[in-house]
């Protein structure tokens, strides 16, 4: 491996887009047999940097290497048949097809106008079998689950006999045992030699999987290091730029009473089903009740009944400091002390054509404050939204600003400045730092701990443990719609959680 | 800049619409430019030509006025003939009951009468839409057949002139009304009446509404994103409502005006909702796209239209064409502006929070029951 020339290096990659440099100067090598990391956030330039390798951009400066030899990838197809293979953060499979089919896609057949979907299926299981991937070729892709979709693109990919794998956010969409797993198999293929790129964010898994970390900042490298060496810590520094906590201190806080009191709640999700099965919970003021689960485990529509967006079923409990919620509108709901920062931020959260302060005063604007005999008060609106803007550090040019042109961790700052100047006494937040930035994340965080001080229920839904781990006094895991654990954070592992959110321990 | 563009594009399908009518001129062997200035001449050549064509742009201005505030809750209101013939109805009515009642309360009464008539025929259909998913494009066409046989009935029963039925001619209108009810001529010996102020004022209320009020406020949160609306606690069914029967209610006042603003001071039909209306409750969506479906860029805009009107008879008159000529041309407009880039990627845009706001509207509804276990 030290001796020949390595699979793939990229050397003094310049890209720049109008404005904006998206790559400047970079290094990149992978050798067979290894997981090469690139770490940086989003705008960072690793889509840029892989989509350059891809063919789908060429460089403005820099050159490619592959094996040795100097390459000029134009286009995609002429990627793939240089063994480059690509594994999309979303599916790019048809779900009406079978596995076979969707394999046998863009491929050229053996037997010319004729498709030769046996010859495929047998291959198939041939890279099935060899890998432990365990497809079956004859299946519709639309009866899978997230996981063996993420494998049939994986042996898309070995199907074409890609030595060099581009692995883009693989885990988004997995729970922690189906990411174990798919890193056995990961390991597997490095074993045979193939080349990893992988491409994530979540620095527990770039730890584990990696032999090598190369972080990207604004289109640089601002370093390259291997696990053994670094700490989640450095890489979030070298990602950000300066010194980053990504678990926030929690002072100790006495909780108080129960302030949200659930029993019973059954709620039917969209197709008809029980999303959420007869939940019992409290929250306690100045306690953060984390809720922990794989996406479409009934976390949603348990933040939705009580916000009020969704109707529960039968008889149940949703109380808040003793009041009951259960009938009222989500007006009343939010009068009464409830602040909701939704898990769609695009869709529910915030509203893209309206300005930066249309947005913040979403919820109050027919408020005394903002309203006079009839009117809306501009001047009003201005002062509070110019000091929001100041004290949660939104980056925008100015508050009449559209929304929608902001940054996702930026337009999160918006929302949560709206919710939380409402001094709530029930927050529910839904993945508050999902694709949000380091920075943005470690800000949002500070504030939900600042809630807590000030005896606030929080309600935090997240998908990343870490985060759940990190904020909580409580964790409850959920799994098809039950709560099948709480457990204290101090006493709570990742392994554990893991179990739970997989229903393992139900 | 944006904007000049956004001022630029309709100048320039009127323009492109203007040079394809030159063609059809030149097809059926008139000269183009005769009349073009024909057209001018008659909108608007002299004080008399401005009045009709202002009086003609009246009920253009209202009902596109009331169009653009539903477009912005992202609702569709094609009811504008049935809500002119339910705002004159109502105000008709009024007039035939209190007809001695002196002029400073007996307008705004038939003007209050029309708002609510209108009002009506909006709300119906919004509240079909907002609590029973009831497609509003539909709805509100349907109730346009609805209000002329109400009309019709109306007009050729309890409502008709007496002494149509005496000479036994039974044209379909009703008696001369209480003079105390007419819109004061501003100018004497035209044509044109407080109704034109009155409709440019509601166009500008319109604006205000929708951009200085938290109604306003509101319907634009529910037009754009009805998801995020509902959950900052915006009642999206209960504004979907408002957004229709305040987009009929201008209608509806339109509809008080063309009859207390009508020469003959009565209401009048051929039978068909357009012999009372002249088809404004659909010209005024023209007017409306024209105008960008911002309210008051819609009084300009229905000040062409209305213009086009008045100087397509003028161009039938000296040219001796055919007046279907006008309403091409005036189809090529509409043509011409809706399929310009900036006004295609706003009606796509409208479409997709429409069917954003269909699908909040659904998902309110209760649980399926069927599916419960016992």
């Amino acid at each position: 491996m030290t001796t020949e020339a390595p699979l793939l290096q990229m050397r003094g990659i310049t890209k720049r887009f109008p404005g904006v440099i998206a790559n400047e100067d970079v290094d990149f090598d992978l050798h067979g047999g290894e997981v090469h990391t690139l770490l940086g956030e989003n705008g960072a330039g690793k889509s840029t940097l892989m989509k350059i390798l891809f063919g789908l951009y060429q460089p403005d400066e820099g050159e490619v290497l592959l094996r040795g030899k100097p390459i000029d990838i134009t286009s995609p197809s002429e990627a793939i048949a240089a063994r480059i293979g690509m594994v999309h953060q979303h599916f790019m499979l048809v779900p009406t097809l079978t596995v076979a089919e969707n394999v046998a896609l863009g491929i050229k057949s053996k037997r010319g106008m004729l498709t030769d979907l046996d010859s495929v299926s047998e291959r198939i299981r041939e890279i099935s079998d060899s890998h432990g991937l365990a497809v079956d070729p004859s299946v519709e892709v639309w009866r899978l689950s997230v996981g063996e979709r993420q494998r049939i693109e994986i042996v898309k990919a070995l199907f074409r006999d890609a030595e060099l794998l581009v692995l883009d956010e693989p885990t988004a969409v997995l729970t922690p045992q189906e990411v174990d797993d798919l890193f056995v198999i990961l390991r597997r293929m490095t074993d045979e030699g193939r080349g990893l790129i992988f491409i994530s964010h979540k620095l527990h898994e770039v730890m584990s999987l990696s032999d090598r970390i190369t972080v990207l900042r604004n289109g640089r490298v601002t370093g390259q290091t291997v696990p053994s060496e670094t700490s989640r810590e450095q890489l979030a520094q070298m990602m950000v730029g300066r010194a980053v906590r990504l678990t926030p201190d929690k002072p100790d806080v006495k909780a108080g009473d129960v302030r949200l009191k659930v029993r019973g709640l059954t709620v039917r999700g969209d197709r008809g089903t029980k999303a959420v099965d007869n939940i019992d919970l409290d929250v306690y003021g100045g306690e953060i009740l984390g809720v922990a689960g794989v996406s479409g485990n009934g976390q949603r529509e348990l933040a939705e009944v009580i916000a009020g967006l969704r109707e529960p079923e039968g008889t149940c409990t949703i109380e808040l400091d003793g009041t009951s919620l259960v009938g009222a509108d989500t007006r009343t709901r939010r009068d009464r002390g409830l602040s909701y920062v939704p898990e769609e931020r695009m869709r529910d959260g915030a509203i893209g054509d309206f300005t930066v302060s249309e947005n913040m005063i979403l919820v109050d604007h027919g408020g005394e404050r903002f309203s006079r005999s009839g009117l809306l008060n501009f001047g009003a609106i201005k002062d509070h939204c110019t000091e929001l803007v100041q004290r949660y550090a939104v980056k925008t040019p100015g508050i009449d600003t559209p929304t929608s042109s902001l940054s996702g961790g930026n337009i999160q700052k918006v929302i949560m400045a709206r919710e939380l100047t409402a001094e709530p006494h029930l927050l529910i937040a839904s993945q508050p730092t999902r694709g949000v930035d380091i920075g943005s994340a470690e800000y949002i965080h500070e504030r939900l701990v600042e809630q807590r001080s000030r005896g606030t229920a929080t309600l935090l839904i997240s998908e990343d443990l870490d985060e759940v781990i990190g904020l909580s006094d409580r964790i409850a895991v959920m799994f098809d719609g039950r709560v099948v654990g709480i457990v204290d954070s101090a006493d709570a592992t990742r392994e554990g959680i893991g179990l739970l959110m997989a229903g393992v321990l139900a | 800049m944006k904007r000049l563009v956004g001022a630029a594009v309709p100048l320039l399908a009127a323009l492109f619409a203007f040079l394809f009518g030159a063609i059809m001129l030149l097809a059926i062997g008139a000269n183009p430019w005769d009349g073009l200035v024909a057209i001018v001449d008659g909108a608007y050549g002299d004080g008399d030509a401005l009045a009709t064509t202002a009086v003609k742009a009246m009920p253009l201005i209202l009902v596109g006025a009331g169009i653009t505030i539903a477009f912005r809750a992202s609702v569709v209101n094609i009811g504008g003939e049935g809500q002119i013939v339910a705002g004159a109805l109502l105000s008709t009515v009024v007039a035939l009951a209190l007809p001695d009642l002196p002029a400073l309360i007996l307008i705004p009464m038939v003007l209050l009468a029309g708002l609510i008539g209108g009002g009506i025929a909006g709300a119906v259909p919004g509240a079909l839409k907002a609590y029973a998913s009831v497609n509003e494009i539909l709805s509100t066409i349907m109730l346009n057949l609805v209000m002329v046989q109400l009309m019709n009935y109306l007009l050729r029963g309890p409502l008709i002139d007496p002494i149509e039925v005496e000479r036994g001619t039974r044209i379909p209108q009703t008696e001369r009304l209480s003079d105390n009810a007419a819109m004061p001529t501003l100018i004497d010996g035209t044509r044109l009446h407080l109704g034109v102020v009155i409709a440019i004022l509601a166009a500008i209320i319109a604006y205000i509404v929708l951009w200085r009020t938290p109604l306003g406020f509101r319907l634009r949160a529910v037009g754009h994103s009805p998801e995020a609306a509902r959950a900052a606690g915006i009642k999206v069914k209960r504004h979907v409502t408002y957004a229709l029967s305040i987009s009929g209610s201008l209608g509806g006042l339109a509809g008080a005006l063309l009859v207390f603003g009508s020469e003959g001071q009565r209401m009048v039909t051929d039978g068909s909702s357009a012999g009372f209306t002249g088809s404004a409750g659909f010209n005024g969506i023209v007017a409306a796209l024209f105008g960008a479906l911002h309210p008051l860029w819609t009084i300009p805009s229905a000040f062409l239209f209305g213009g086009l009107l008045t100087g397509a008879t003028n161009m039938q008159r000296v040219l001796q064409v055919p007046a279907a000529l006008a309403v091409a041309l005036n189809g090529l407009v509409v043509i011409f502006v809706i399929s310009s880039d900036p006004v295609r990627s706003r009606i796509d845009r409208f479409l997709s929070s429409r069917g954003e706001l269909n699908e909040t509207l659904k998902s309110e509804k209760p649980v399926d029951n069927q599916e419960i276990d016992a």
